[in-house]
């Protein structure tokens, strides 16, 4: 739910029918939590949360300050069907009682769960510091010393609060602010996990930054709060990296995600996220860029039953620069509402957004897109490209695009398709000894790929896997 | 016109005996596209190691024959067989979808190939090859080892002097008339099918790209497949003799020769064939007429 977009009100009704689809993430570890709230949002629930973390009192106050808010703004009417109960929800839950300084102190059935992700490997693989969100706390992170050594910051962003509150402070909420969406404030009265990241100026950080997360408690909300701030001039590529295992009732994900890109600095922020069908992910993400820097979002979509997230910049000075690229797969049972939104505050700034659907056995993705030119914003660029693939007559595409210019002096690029997969290609693959199957798959893979290959190895071999699982039992 | 030279050695069809029980057998065959009749009753054998020259004027069926034999969906067989003797063993091809078809050794060279965006040709022909030698492989099985794989793509695109990094482009996208057809073939040269059918493999090519693609045809085609060569030329031919030659006329073969009739087709053409067969013509001309009104509307 991340922005303010305007949008036609008769966004047709999602179906209901969630089927799931068995994927390989559909594990699941016996839950022995040492602290679950009980379900439901009020200021007692609030109050709770912020005792479990021992926050100081400005957090406090923000929390239920931003419970008003989340109780007093409506549900959005635009974008995808969100029927939710919010009172049927746990909105905080702790799975050990203290944080995991090393591997050999994490619990087991939490090993367990990381080994099926793979996240020592990664870990030996030369990754820099993996943060591994499990439920509402981080329970194992590490980082490398050389970064330590220059200044980098990386930690959850609870621990955040208590360590570097002068830094917290001053940026937390200020690029979203609780008034911004309902779910923005919804995240901000109960947030729990999530990285904060200070990389100081000059500072570039060659390899990308890792987190996975997941959620695993049925019904529990996942609210992380993501703060990175880039300091002038420097560098850094953020990897997060999502699956969850799959339920039969509904399950909320709700993230924010802010971004501070300084003078001259650049930031990439890639995001893989597979969800269970029977999750709504509503999530804000958005950046501010000053001068000459530049923010890129990666975006891959899968799973969920809605996803509505349209990662943002804003560009704050001149020759900032800001780029989307966005994957989305929407298969049955399930809705993507992905896109973009650049706005453009001073001269010379550019933009580019390039977003992919793939719909699928009666799957909808939406291609909701913002480009905004302030009077200012004299000699600014922005393209737009969005591709649609549908491969089946029961799925369905929609692009919403919204262009406003404040100012003559601009140069504004919006292209859009949509195709099937045709006949004749799947019978060229065919006549070579593909399977229908392998077929589409690999005309969909092919169609992604000028995303994927701007991905890590390993993400771009994972998002693939991804696709192949996706495709297995479309055809026949 | 250019006369046609002699077979080479490796198109020597004394080869050993038993690949030569391996057959392609079509008899009566009756296609029809968007319930059109196109095919009318072809019938046609041909043996691995034989090269057969497919001739006839536009619109007799040609292409059609190579689609039906590849198992292009919206080609329908409305009467007929399709046999396919390999090692041994009968397939029925008409039973068969058109990847498994491949699997067994049939493989069809495209006058238009599909471009594939984002798929790159190397990696695209890895999953093919290993399908195709591995014929009873099952989604998601592994494919054959990369560096194996690598290695002799890299022999077979010297081979055919194609440039390494060819293999890295995706699958005709942006590609030339030349460079498409060269794919082909090279695709054919990774496959290794039992039959393989060149749908005007010529069309679109310069003399030079002709003569290098008849040479690589021969080299790849060697005495091991039964070759279809559709084509309207005698430049193709040149280093791919045909044992045969048969012609095509209002969706049937109608007169079937040895090499002397490609030879005489290419200096006079089909007045000859259409005066000896006139219900054949009779027929060219109806579906000619018929593919004009509709066009027309």
């Amino acid at each position: 739910m991340a922005t303010d977009l305007s949008t036609p009100e008769n966004a047709a009704q999602l179906s209901a029918s969630v089927v799931g689809e068995i994927n390989k993430y559909d594990f699941r570890n016996e839950e022995k939590y040492s602290f679950k709230s009980r379900r439901g949002l009020d200021a007692e629930i609030v109050h709770m949360i912020s005792d479990m973390k021992n926050e100081p009192q400005w957090m406090r106050d923000f929390r239920l300050k931003s419970l008003e808010i989340f109780n007093s703004k409506p549900m959005p009417k635009w974008g995808g069907d969100v029927s939710l109960d919010f009172n049927d929800i746990f909105y905080y839950i702790k799975p050990s009682d203290r944080q995991g300084r090393s591997w050999d102190e994490v619990p087991d059935d939490i090993k367990r769960t990381f080994d099926k992700l793979g996240i020592p490997e990664a870990e030996k693989k030369f990754l820099s510091g993996v943060k591994a969100q499990y439920e509402s706390e981080v329970v194992y992170g590490s980082l490398r010393e050389d970064l330590s050594r220059q200044g980098v910051l990386f930690t959850d962003t609870d621990s955040a609060v208590r360590e570097y509150p002068d830094l917290v402070r001053e940026y937390f909420a200020k690029i979203i602010p609780p008034t911004d969406n309902k779910f923005a404030a919804l995240n901000s009265a109960v947030w729990s996990g999530g990285s904060f990241i200070y990389v100081p100026k000059g500072v570039k950080i060659e390899f990308p930054l890792q987190a996975y997360f997941r959620i695993n408690a049925e019904n529990m909300g996942q609210f992380e709060r993501t703060l990175i701030i880039v300091d002038e001039g420097a560098q850094i590529h953020y990897v997060e990296g999502c699956t969850a295992p799959m339920y039969s009732t509904e399950s909320l994900h709700s993230a924010v995600v802010e971004i501070m890109v300084k003078k001259h600095a650049r930031c990439r922020y890639t995001t893989i996220q597979n969800w269970a069908n029977n999750i709504y992910n509503l999530v804000t993400k958005r950046a501010m860029a000053y001068e000459n820097a530049t923010m890129e979002w990666i975006d891959g979509n899968l799973g969920s039953r809605l996803t509505m997230k349209y990662p943002a910049v804003y560009m704050m000075e001149p020759g900032a620069r800001g780029e989307v690229l966005s994957i989305a797969f929407a298969s049955q049972g399930q809705h993507q509402d992905a896109g973009a939104k650049m706005v453009h505050c001073a001269p010379n700034t550019s933009s580019r957004i390039i977003s992919k659907s793939i719909s699928k056995n009666g799957g909808r993705s939406s291609y909701r897109g913002l480009v905004r030119v302030e009077k200012d914003a004299a000699g600014s660029k922005s393209t737009v490209v969005c591709d649609a693939l549908i491969l089946d007559p029961k799925s369905r595409s929609d692009t919403y695009p919204y262009i406003e210019v404040e100012n003559q002096n601009v140069s504004i690029g919006h292209e859009a398709s949509v195709s099937r997969i045709g006949e004749e290609q799947l019978f060229y693959l065919k006549s070579r000894g593909l399977s229908e199957a392998e077929a589409s798959t690999m005309i969909v893979n092919g169609f992604i790929e000028p995303l994927v290959k701007e991905l890590p190895m390993e993400y771009a071999v994972e998002m693939n896997r991804l696709i192949e699982l996706q495709m297995e039992g479309s055809v026949g | 016109m250019v006369g046609l030279t002699t077979k080479n050695e490796a198109n020597s069809p004394a080869m050993a005996g038993d690949i030569k029980n391996d057959v392609l057998t079509i008899k009566n065959l009756h296609v029809s596209v968007d319930g059109k009749p196109i095919l009318k009753g072809v019938n046609l054998t041909v043996r691995r190691g034989e090269t057969h020259a497919l001739m006839g004027p536009n619109g007799s069926g040609k292409s059609t024959l190579g689609y039906a034999i590849a198992g292009h969906p919206g080609y329908e067989v409305t009467d007929g067989s399709a046999e396919l003797i390999v090692d041994g063993t009968t397939y029925n091809l008409l039973d068969l979808e058109a990847d498994e078809r491949a699997r067994r050794g049939i493989f069809l060279a495209f006058q238009r190939p599909m471009s594939i965006p984002g798929v790159k040709l190397a990696d695209f022909l890895r999953h093919a090859t290993t399908n195709v030698r591995r014929p009873e492989r099952k989604e998601g099985e592994e494919l054959i080892p990369m560096r194996e794989f690598r290695k002799e793509l890299k022999s077979k695109m010297e081979q055919l002097r194609m440039d390494t990094e060819f293999a890295r482009r995706y699958v005709n996208e942006g590609f030339s008339g030349g460079e498409m057809k060269r794919a082909e073939i090279l695709q054919m040269a990774m496959l290794r099918p039992k039959f393989a059918i060149l749908d005007e493999t010529d069309s679109g090519l310069d003399v030079d790209a002709v003569r290098l693609a008849s040479q690589s045809i021969a080299e790849i085609g060697g005495a091991d497949m039964g070759i279809i060569i559709i084509t309207h030329h005698d430049k193709l031919l040149e280093h791919n003799v045909p044992d045969f030659t048969h012609v095509m006329l209002g969706g049937r073969i109608v007169e079937t020769g040895g090499r002397e009739l490609a030879e005489e087709l290419h200096g006079a053409g089909y007045d000859r064939i259409r005066a000896a067969y006139p219900d054949a013509a009779a027929e060219e001309k109806a579906m000619t007429e018929k593919k004009q009104a509709a066009a027309a509307v």
